[in-house]
């Protein structure tokens, strides 16, 4: 078990220093002059080979990189040329934000998703799982920045019951943060909620199949304790892990959300810095998250192995 | 009789509440469309970003809405010693924000950093100053190589906001973090892309035009977003409402409307002479460049992206300003001269690229003009760009025709010279176009001493260069504005600046 | 007493099943998968007919139609410059299912040959090939396919481009597994010690047995790409105008929302329908593979 934690922490660093290579890469090789995009609409000359200068610029790639990943070990991930502040501060500025939205997100998906596919799995193949099925799928399939869009038009514009855009810290006023939060939360969760659905319900089929099962149904317990107490226990570990995994998708649906509502959080950052060629906050923004997703996917291997020893391979 | 007393106390409390509401702080909530850029007028460089600074540093001189120059922290301006030096005497008992006094030293130091400044966007403006004397404490003299009419014009924007020493000294290049001026409005906090949040300064010397206790700017990208906020109320003021959703402020009755013309202009930029692909019948020859300008037909332009709301124009100042050159109007469309122009040149189909920034409004008028332009012969292909790698794309020459605008300036040098000037800097007269007969009108237009005279060498520029054709200018936006129906006080300038004196909530 | 000669004739032989006929025979019992599949296939047929069907030419502008609500001479309304919409989205399918077809080929070419070589060379090139894949994975999917269309330029091209290279690494993780799994299969070992070259038994005998997966993976995948080209469209990025494609229509029509709602509805519908679609064949087709079912 240690030599398997062990060589999986250690496969960590070259998967970071690949992220790190292909994001850096990226924005560096983006089409358009940095200098000239944050130069003044004068385009100074003067301003222009100041901003070369001080950016590095005009150093080759291999030297940007080295400088960077050397400030990035240092803990310095350079600052955002667009406002002159550390990218540091603006990720601990935004992840607050885009936490809460992904978090409520999330609950929004398991609190749908899971019964859903529980229902699902338990009454198979009759009315119920068809429709519970098919709802899944209309989630999967709907646009979410479509569903976003219809959201703001029948609830902002129309009812006017909920706040069209914009985010209210929780500090300044929950009940506010809440409504701002309810559609983009509902329309980021849905599509996880319509995946969480599909897992749970082939996780839970899964089960209700073993001979575990149909030795608690022998002994005679009614089914709902047989779902509830044996099945669910054991069909919810690979949901979880896998909804760990989701948190990938998240951040991508996140995007698009943000966008749509005007919130405030990672997604609008990266979009913005990339028009902006805002370099630092891009990698330094991608290079957290992806460290994030892939501590995730080391806790979610490790919870698979724990749970099957057969798959430590 | 427990009872009795609790509803004692709520009544009281109830009845505190409205006199709670009058010792309330009063905000004036804005919507931006932009988030703005750092906040230190030395560095600072977008339009929005000044929407900003209207709120929290003052200037030396300010304008009005009829763009005279009026005074803001100097009194009395004078000019000396054949219009090479301007003196400049400055208002008593300013303060900054942080409690220091602003004098003559203030001053100086404000304007030597603006000059000294590694990385200052504000050198290139007042470049023509060669120093700052200080004749007493609230008097200083600008002194100058040669004349420079449109100093006074610089000055009325962030070349003149004048800074806190103490601060400015304390923090180096982080004062745009903590930015200490001499507004009505002092620096609470900011979060980026959020919100911008100014507190009232109580010692500010116009402190009786100010009503409000808070100013917090909200920067809201999209349009419609933003008016949605607006109508909701969650804001009280936006800027840049969308041409196209006029109708519906007007049909709000929480809302009303408020727009002005602005300095800015929209026009083609035409690769004239950058590199190869100037080598074109569009860039070489201006007979196809005026065909291209007849089949466009700016009325119908504006009014189909703009709802009509817009100002169609042909110059770089549009035709409600004093420097519009009045004999040479917009011509109508003529698609008949159009073809008989591109037949006299040899190319009755003459097809280019035109890099069009990835901006909807802008994109919608590529659309039109190319079809527009078809019904004459040309064959337009719209390259979508995105506005960072255009400036890239713009500034090497590889671009045929570039459509682009200028937000405008208050002088209308700061409109025309640095575009076809030879002397222009490559990045923004991208088709290096060079006639030395403009730029010496041009130059003479920088050292003359009345506008009339200005404006006769103006004239002459615009006789050779409305004639040649680098630039095709098709329209000028208006600033609109919707805000709050019970708002008072809103005056629109020409510069689209929001000012806060004189707004009140009744 | 002599023995009677076996009559073939009377002797029930089930006849041997292809595979593809097996698969082909699971769908049709399955009525939803089928369903996607016809709906796809309208869309294709709408996409290949688009000059014959449209009625107005999707570029056309008419200053005196502009964001006119749906009529009988407009059926699905007009758009901010006065151009019908019905024939927007008729023809705006070509984008979206090129974004499906161009997007997943080219994941498809490019992740399977490397899945392949991965996962059967095994040792230090798999570890440096999956380590690449692992970070693509860790790059949100959006933003890797935001950065490389930017990198790229804005164009339906390079959206395309952008989101195969995006899908690329599932297709390999996919592919490698599948040859994890058969690699130290019997018949494999056999016709290694028969001295069977490696590329015929990759092509030969492993190949095979990855395509059922594959097939059920590329129209899911086909369904995600049409959904992030129309995410892309609707940041700038994508289809650019005036060429129509249902995301750059939706990225237009958020701006008139409350004046001209149609501009919205019928292109998200659109994508929305396509993609379900492609869902459904792909879940049906996931079923009909499955081995243990029916």
């Amino acid at each position: 078990m240690t030599a398997f934690l062990l060589r999986r922490i250690a496969l960590i660093v070259p998967t970071l220093f690949f992220v790190s290579v292909l994001i850096f890469g990226l924005q560096q090789l983006l089409p358009g002059d940095p200098a000239l995009a944050m130069a003044g609409e004068e385009q100074d000359p003067a301003v222009i080979a100041f901003l070369r200068e001080k950016y590095h610029l005009d150093r080759p790639l291999p030297v940007r990189y080295a400088l960077w990943i050397k400030g990035v070990a240092q803990g310095d991930f350079g600052e955002s040329i667009r406002i002159k502040r550390p990218v540091k501060d603006l990720v601990l500025e935004k992840l607050p934000v885009t936490g809460e939205l992904a978090g409520l997100a999330m609950f929004v998906a398991l609190t749908i998703g899971v019964p859903a596919g529980i229902l699902a799995a338990v009454k198979r193949d009759t009315v119920i799982d068809y429709g519970a099925t098919m709802a899944a799928l209309w989630g999967l399939s709907i646009p979410n920045f479509w569903l976003g869009i219809l959201l703001i038009l029948i609830f902002s514009v129309t009812l006017g019951w909920l706040p069209a855009s914009g985010f209210v810290s929780p500090a300044e006023s929950l009940k506010q943060n809440l409504l701002t939060l309810i559609m983009p939360a509902f329309v980021l969760g849905n599509a996880i909620a319509a995946v969480m659905m599909r897992h749970t319900r082939s996780a839970m089929l899964q089960v209700l199949d073993s001979d575990y099962v149909r030795t608690a149904r022998a002994k005679g317990l009614s089914e709902w304790s047989v779902v509830l107490r044996h099945a669910l226990r054991n069909a919810l570990v690979p949901v979880v892990t896998l909804g760990a995994l989701e948190f990938g998708a998240l951040l991508s649906g996140a995007v698009l959300t943000e966008q749509v509502f005007t919130i405030p959080g990672f997604g609008k950052l990266i979009v913005d810095a990339v028009f902006n060629r805002d370099y630092a906050v891009v990698q330094g923004v991608v290079l957290c998250t992806a460290f994030a997703y892939i501590l995730l996917n080391l806790f979610a291997d490790i919870a698979y192995a724990l749970v099957n020893p057969r798959l430590r391979t | 009789m427990i009872l009795r007393r609790i509803l004692t106390v709520a009544a009281l409390l109830a009845a505190c509440l409205p006199n709670a509401g009058a010792m309330a702080q009063t905000t004036l909530r804005i919507g931006l469309a932009e988030d703005p850029d750092v906040l230190d007028p030395t560095l600072a460089r977008t339009y929005v970003g000044r929407i900003v600074f209207a709120s929290l540093c003052d200037k030396l001189v300010d304008i009005s809405p009829e763009l005279d120059i009026v005074p803001q922290l100097a009194t009395e301006w004078q000019w000396v010693d054949d219009n090479k030096g301007l003196v400049m005497k400055l208002r008593q008992g300013v303060k900054f924000q942080d409690g220091e006094p602003m004098d003559a030293a203030a001053v100086k130091f404000s304007l030597e950093r603006h000059l000294t400044l590694p990385g200052s966007n504000r050198k290139a403006e007042i470049s023509a100053l060669r120093s700052v004397e200080i004749v007493d404490d609230h008097t200083v003299k600008l002194v100058l190589d040669k004349p420079f009419a449109p100093l006074l014009a610089q000055l009325s924007d962030r070349a003149g906001m004048i800074v806190s020493p103490k601060a400015a000294q304390a923090e180096g290049d982080k004062f745009g973090e903590h930015p200490v001026c001499a507004g009505p409005f002092k620096f609470t906090e900011r979060v980026a892309q959020d919100r911008i949040v100014l507190d009232r300064f109580a010692d500010y010397w116009n402190k009786d035009a100010i009503h409000f206790d808070r100013v917090t700017f909200l920067p809201i990208a999209d349009s419609t977003v933003r008016l949605s906020n607006a109508q909701s109320g969650q804001l009280d003021l936006i800027e840049r409402v969308a041409a196209t959703d006029l109708d519906t402020v007007r049909k709000d009755t929480r809302l009303k409307l408020s727009s002005i013309t602005s300095l800015a202009y929209n026009g083609i930029t035409i690769n004239t002479g950058n590199g190869e692909r100037a080598k074109n019948p569009l860039g070489q020859d201006k007979r196809v460049r005026e065909a291209l300008e007849l089949s466009i037909d700016r009325a119908a332009l504006n009014q189909v992206v703009f709802n009509g709301e817009f100002a169609p124009g042909n110059q770089w100042e549009a035709p409600s300003t004093p420097w519009y050159v009045k004999s040479m109007a917009i011509p109508a469309r003529d698609v008949a001269k159009a073809k008989a122009l591109l037949a006299a040149v040899g190319t009755p189909h003459p097809s280019f690229t035109m890099m069009v920034p990835t901006n909807p409004e802008t994109l919608r008028a590529a659309q039109v003009i190319q079809s527009m332009a078809a019904e004459a012969g040309f064959d337009i292909k719209i390259q979508a760009t995105e506005f960072a790698a255009s400036l890239d794309l713009a500034a090497k020459g590889d671009y045929e025709a570039y459509l682009i605008g200028w937000s405008g300036r208050t002088d209308p040098d700061g409109n025309i010279y640095i575009f076809v000037s030879c002397k222009g800097p490559p990045a923004i007269n991208s088709g290096h176009y060079c006639d030395p007969d403009v730029d010496a009108e041009l130059d003479a237009a920088r050292t003359a001493s009345t506008p009339e005279e200005r404006m006769a060498h103006y004239a002459k520029v615009a006789a050779h260069t409305l004639d040649d054709r680098p630039i095709v200018y098709l329209w000028h936006q208006k600033w609109l504005y919707a805000m709050n129906a019970k708002l008072a006080g809103f005056k629109p300038y020409p510069d689209g600046l929001i000012r806060p004196q004189g707004i009140k909530m009744p | 007493m002599t023995a009677e000669p076996l009559d073939v004739s009377l002797i029930d032989i089930e006849p041997v099943e292809a595979p593809w006929q097996r698969t082909v025979r699971q769908l049709k019992k399955r009525r939803m998968a089928v369903a996607g599949l016809v709906v796809v296939l309208f869309f294709v047929a709408l996409a290949i007919l688009a000059p014959l069907i449209s009625p107005y030419d999707p570029l056309a502008t008419s200053w005196s139609a502009v964001r006119k609500p749906p009529s009988s001479l407009h059926p699905f309304g007009t758009d901010e410059i006065g151009r019908d919409v019905l024939a927007r989205i008729i023809w705006g399918s070509r984008a979206s299912l090129l974004a499906g077809v161009v997007s997943v080929s080219l994941a498809l070419a490019v992740g399977v040959p490397v899945g392949l070589v991965s996962g059967y060379l095994g040792g230090v090139v798999d570890g440096i090939l999956m380590r690449l894949i692992d970070a693509m994975l860790a790059i949100p999917f959006l933003i890797l396919a935001i950065a490389l269309a930017a990198f790229l330029g804005p164009s339906l091209l390079n959206a395309m481009i952008a989101i195969g290279i995006s899908q690329t690494p599932i297709f390999t993780r996919l592919t490698r597994g599948q040859v994890l799994v058969v690699k130290h299969e019997e018949y494999i070992e056999a016709a290694r010690a028969v001295g069977n070259p490696h590329y015929r038994i990759v092509l030969r005998h492993i190949f095979p047995n990855i395509v059922p997966p594959l097939l059920v993976q590329a129209t899911l995948a086909a369904a995600a790409a049409i959904i992030a080209e129309a995410s892309l469209s609707f940041l700038g990025l994508g289809q650019q105008p005036p060429d129509p494609s249902w995301g750059s229509m939706l990225n237009t029509a958020k701006n008139f929302i409350s004046q001209a709602p149609w501009m919205a509805l019928w292109p998200g519908l659109a994508i929305f329908l396509l993609v379900l679609s492609l869902n459904l064949f792909g879940d049906g087709l996931r079923d009909a593979l499955d081995p243990r079912r029916g």
